[in-house]
């Protein structure tokens, strides 16, 4: 039933820290995180540890556990042998704040860029109809619980920080799509899922998919399509004419993208 | 004092859950400068937990349903403690308030013909939950966040900064209410947990949207932000607390794991269709319907199976009854020795309902189960039981504009009292959130505008007090583990002030909580002031502590059992009971109860009920003042309002 396990989790803040070991009781049914906050409660009452519901619903206790992107709520223990020491580490991508905490700050400024939902201004309070099939596609992409894991593990910004300005990363781009394929929204989100957020740059290694806990299928039924879309404009033969005589004129309903172009 | 940050703004919202975004959104509107403040990050508030739907009587099911339907109904779920005129401007106001978050692009699941599809709940005449599968709470607050965004968008350019109106303050914890030397408010103190920086928040009107107390019990489905700080802030800058003694077990949460004991199984498992079943796999529900319910429930297993298809022709399934009592009958079996193996009880879906279809309409209790318990829920039954909730207490406010007895103090959502009176039906708080958070952003902004260009100036010596109680934990050594304090009032709240209560635990309970306050007093944390989780507890521990006294002591003074507060020596409710609101205050530090009147029901709102049904809660000198009217049918009222 109890054992005893070992833990090494990262101690220390603002880039400077090393693993601490240390020696918890593991009861039976546990999760990573019921560990953590024993050992918060008897031996490191300091332990800086993120986290809200612990019932994988708000995507605040985002890690990385023997080396894999989780949440300390949803990783049983059980899925690790007794004798086997937990390597408890921050968030690689993101900065540490201390221990376990990072600054995901990155991540809110993606979202204030993203232009908003754009519906159709002549309809009403209560009149919008849409049918369950149209809304069930954006409404997978709306389970997302903004845990990051996604950000975190996708490699064209975990190793290539340079990258951070031009690409919003799985789940902006996810967002993106979310709203080009909401059936109320009549914005043409094409241009610029491609120019300003670096769709391109995604080359499709379904990590993100891989490690989202809300399994979401975040590479097959958001970046896939949305790229489709953004080819179906740029091969246009009138579009390739026109960029091939002037700047490339933007689609149509094209929305401005906030702090970068109007 | 020059290590405290200044901030000035108009309005300041404490809390970014559904009411606090709701209420800052508004504030906006009105063209305050607004601060929300975020205990966690942006978009994590306990908001995101509630599962079942946003109930408003929109109709889109069953043209029969209109607000004075669904006023009804909350009435009845509150056992009539309700404050009545909330409970008005709730059902009235709660369509517009869904259908503005499709404005704003929310995704609710659709009927057939393309409006937004309502789901039967408990307590509610009709299915009126507008949903998202079960997670509406996360549709809803995401969309209130991105409703935030889009101001900020908008705001950056007419002001060149997208913060310039409306700015989100993550991780930030308020430790006081900071007034002036008139008593109004004049400020918010506290600290950002990141760096550990004290900041006044230097404004004339505060909104508290800071949720619940569930923190205060041990097995609870609540978020550790739950620590009733608004609750206590309010208490501390002088406003009233209402129907403390009143607080909500839900009947379904997991039982096994032991660690994830109070993770909430919601209510919509029974309204699609799941059943409560003993060890002897009885439908014991039948059993547990009381008298005041006993016209409007199904008798029969056959005929509350045929509800399901037929609702006009068959009364309701009883494990549709309001929250309290099936939360009551689950207890008692599990008393009676016809529990689970892990001391709940069996509800089941899987016999209910095909497994293509349970994935469809429950998709996170599946994955909750199969992750945690290693239960498949569309074969087997799940084990659950009761645990805290929701607190239906909360500060006393003006119903109209949320402004409490503080002048510029105001409060919305689950930390404001009387709107759910001694029990709220599920789905009303989603939409007490919306419909209460604007009002109160109303009441706000229109309080700044009555005040003119002189604002209230922030008394210093509160201020210097503030940072001194603020750091004193960090300063003491040697003091109380504030984790092994918290666990202790927790073991002692769910103990001897849970389901149910007796005046001898209650006493007990209150001279335990006597001797925390003091340890809790003396807790100190070791490390720094930047992100440090023992100093966060032991500020926090002040509130806890204030919460647990104010449920003990209010739930001793009501002798009577009623809603969310009932009492083994005191069984069922007492009409004279119903004319009395228990009141919270503080005096000196001591927690004072007093009695007052509630307020009586309006004339044309009686006039919704059957005298009859009234009678099982008015005392006969009030059933003199009723006119003996006709209950007015729900069709008719429906000609009405169409």
């Amino acid at each position: 039933m109890a054992y005893n396990a070992a833990l090494r989790v990262w101690r220390g803040d603002h880039g400077q820290g090393e693993l601490a070991p240390y020696t918890v009781e593991v009861n039976e049914g546990e999760v990573v995180l019921d560990v953590l906050h024993r050992l918060q409660a008897t031996q490191a009452g300091d332990l800086a540890i993120r986290w809200n519901c612990k019932a994988g619903k708000c995507g605040s206790c985002s890690m990385e556990i023997n080396g894999r992107p989780r949440l300390a709520c949803m990783t049983r223990m059980s899925t690790f042998a007794e004798d086997e020491v937990l390597t408890i580490t921050p968030l690689r991508t993101f900065p540490v704040i201390r221990d376990l905490v990072t600054d995901v700050s990155f991540n809110y400024e993606k979202a204030r860029q993203i232009p908003s939902f754009t519906p159709d201004p002549s309809v009403g309070l209560g009149e919008f109809r849409m049918q369950q099939v149209d809304v069930q596609r954006s409404q997978e992409f709306r389970k997302c619980i903004e845990c990051y894991l996604c950000q975190n593990v996708c490699h064209v910004i975990r190793d290539h920080p340079e990258n951070e300005r031009p690409f919003a990363g799985p789940r902006f781009l996810m967002r993106i799509a979310e709203l080009a394929m909401h059936p109320a929204d009549i914005a043409d989100r094409r241009d610029i899922a491609q120019d300003d957020f670096g769709l391109g740059y995604c080359n499709i290694t379904k990590c993100c998919t891989e490690v989202c806990p809300e399994h979401i299928k975040i590479t097959d039924n958001a970046l896939i399509p949305m790229k489709e879309r953004v080819a179906d404009r740029k091969y246009d033969p009138l579009v390739w004419l026109g960029s091939k005589i002037s700047r490339r004129p933007r689609a149509e309903g094209t929305p401005p993208v906030p702090g970068k172009r109007a | 004092m020059s290590d405290i940050e200044r901030l000035p703004y108009e309005v300041v919202v404490i809390g970014a859950g559904g009411s606090g975004l709701r209420a800052a959104i508004e504030a906006r509107l009105a063209g305050k400068r607004t601060a929300v403040i975020s205990k966690s990050l942006f978009g994590k508030a306990h908001t995101v937990m509630a599962e079942g739907g946003c109930a408003a009587a929109m109709g889109n099911m069953n043209p029969n349903d209109n607000w004075m339907v669904h006023f009804r109904d909350t009435m009845r779920g509150g056992k009539f403690l309700n404050n009545h005129r909330m409970a008005e401007l709730h059902a009235k106001e709660a369509p517009d308030r869904v259908y503005e978050l499709e404005a704003w692009g929310a995704l609710f699941d659709r009927t057939k013909d393309g409006k937004i599809s309502q789901r039967n709940f408990g307590g509610h005449e009709y299915p009126r939950l507008a949903h998202v599968g079960d997670r509406t709470g996360l549709e809803m607050i995401r969309t209130l966040q991105q409703k935030v965004v889009a101001l900020q968008q908008e705001d950056a350019v007419a002001h060149g900064d997208p913060e310039a109106m409306i700015k989100v303050y993550a991780e930030t914890t308020i430790t006081r209410l900071i007034k002036d030397g008139e008593g109004r408010i004049a400020g918010a103190f506290g600290y950002i947990r990141e760096t550990g920086q004290f900041v006044l928040f230097q404004a004339p009107t505060v909104i508290l949207a800071t949720g619940g107390i569930g923190k205060t019990f041990k097995v609870s489905s609540n978020s550790w932000e739950y620590t009733g700080d608004g609750h206590a802030l309010a208490l501390l800058a002088g406003a009233k607390l209402i129907n403390m003694e009143f607080v909500q077990f839900h009947p379904t949460h997991m039982v096994w794991p032991i660690s994830v004991r109070g993770l909430l199984v919601t209510e919509s498992v029974r309204g699609d269709g799941g059943v409560l079943r003993n060890s002897e796999g009885r439908r014991y529900m039948f059993d547990y319907v009381p008298d005041v319910f006993r016209s409007q429930y199904a008798e029969t297993e056959e005929e509350a199976d045929r509800w399901y298809s037929d609702p006009d022709h068959n009364r309701r399934p009883p494990e549709l009854l309001p929250r309290d009592e099936v939360a009551r009958a689950n207890n008692a079996e599990v008393k009676a020795g016809r529990g689970s193996p892990h001391g709940g009880v069996f509800l089941d879906i899987a016999s209910r309902l095909p497994a293509e279809e349970i994935l469809k309409r429950l998709p996170s209790m599946y994955h909750q189960f199969k992750e945690l318990a290693d239960v498949d829920i569309t074969k087997e039954p799940m084990e659950v039981g009761p645990a805290q909730h929701y607190v239906m207490g909360g500060v006393e406010v003006d119903p109209d504009t949320g402004e409490s007895a503080v002048p510029g103090l105001f409060a919305a959502g689950e930390v404001s009292g009387g709107m759910h009176g001694s029990n709220r039906l599920g789905g009303n708080s989603l939409s007490d959130l919306l419909v209460f958070g604007r009002r109160a952003g109303i009441g706000a902004a229109e309080y700044v505008d009555r005040l003119g260009p002189k604002l209230p100036v922030p008394d210093e010596g509160e201020v210097e007090a503030a940072q001194a109680e603020a750091l004193a934990p960090l300063q003491r050594t040697g003091g109380e583990n504030p984790y092994s304090v918290h666990a202790e009032v927790q073991e002692t709240m769910s103990n001897l002030v849970g389901i149910i209560r007796t005046e001898a635990e209650i006493n007990q309970a209150m001279a335990e909580l006597e001797q925390l306050r003091e340890r809790a007093a003396t807790a100190s944390a070791a490390g720094g002031s930047a992100y440090n989780p023992g100093w966060h507890l032991a500020l926090d521990l002040r509130n806890i502590m204030l919460m647990a006294q104010c449920v003990a002591a209010a739930a001793l003074a009501r002798q009577e059992s009623r809603g969310g507060h009932t009492r083994d020596d005191y069984p069922g409710m007492r009409p004279e009971w119903r004319k009395i609101i228990l009141a919270c205050a503080l005096d000196g530090d001591k927690i004072a109860i007093t009695r007052q009147p509630n307020p009586p029901m309006r004339a044309d709102l009686v006039a919704l009920f059957d005298p009859a049904e009234l009678k099982r809660y008015l005392t006969e000198e009030e059933m003199a003042t009723v006119p003996a009217v006709p209950i007015r049918s729900a069709s008719a009222v429906h000609e009405e309002t169409h």
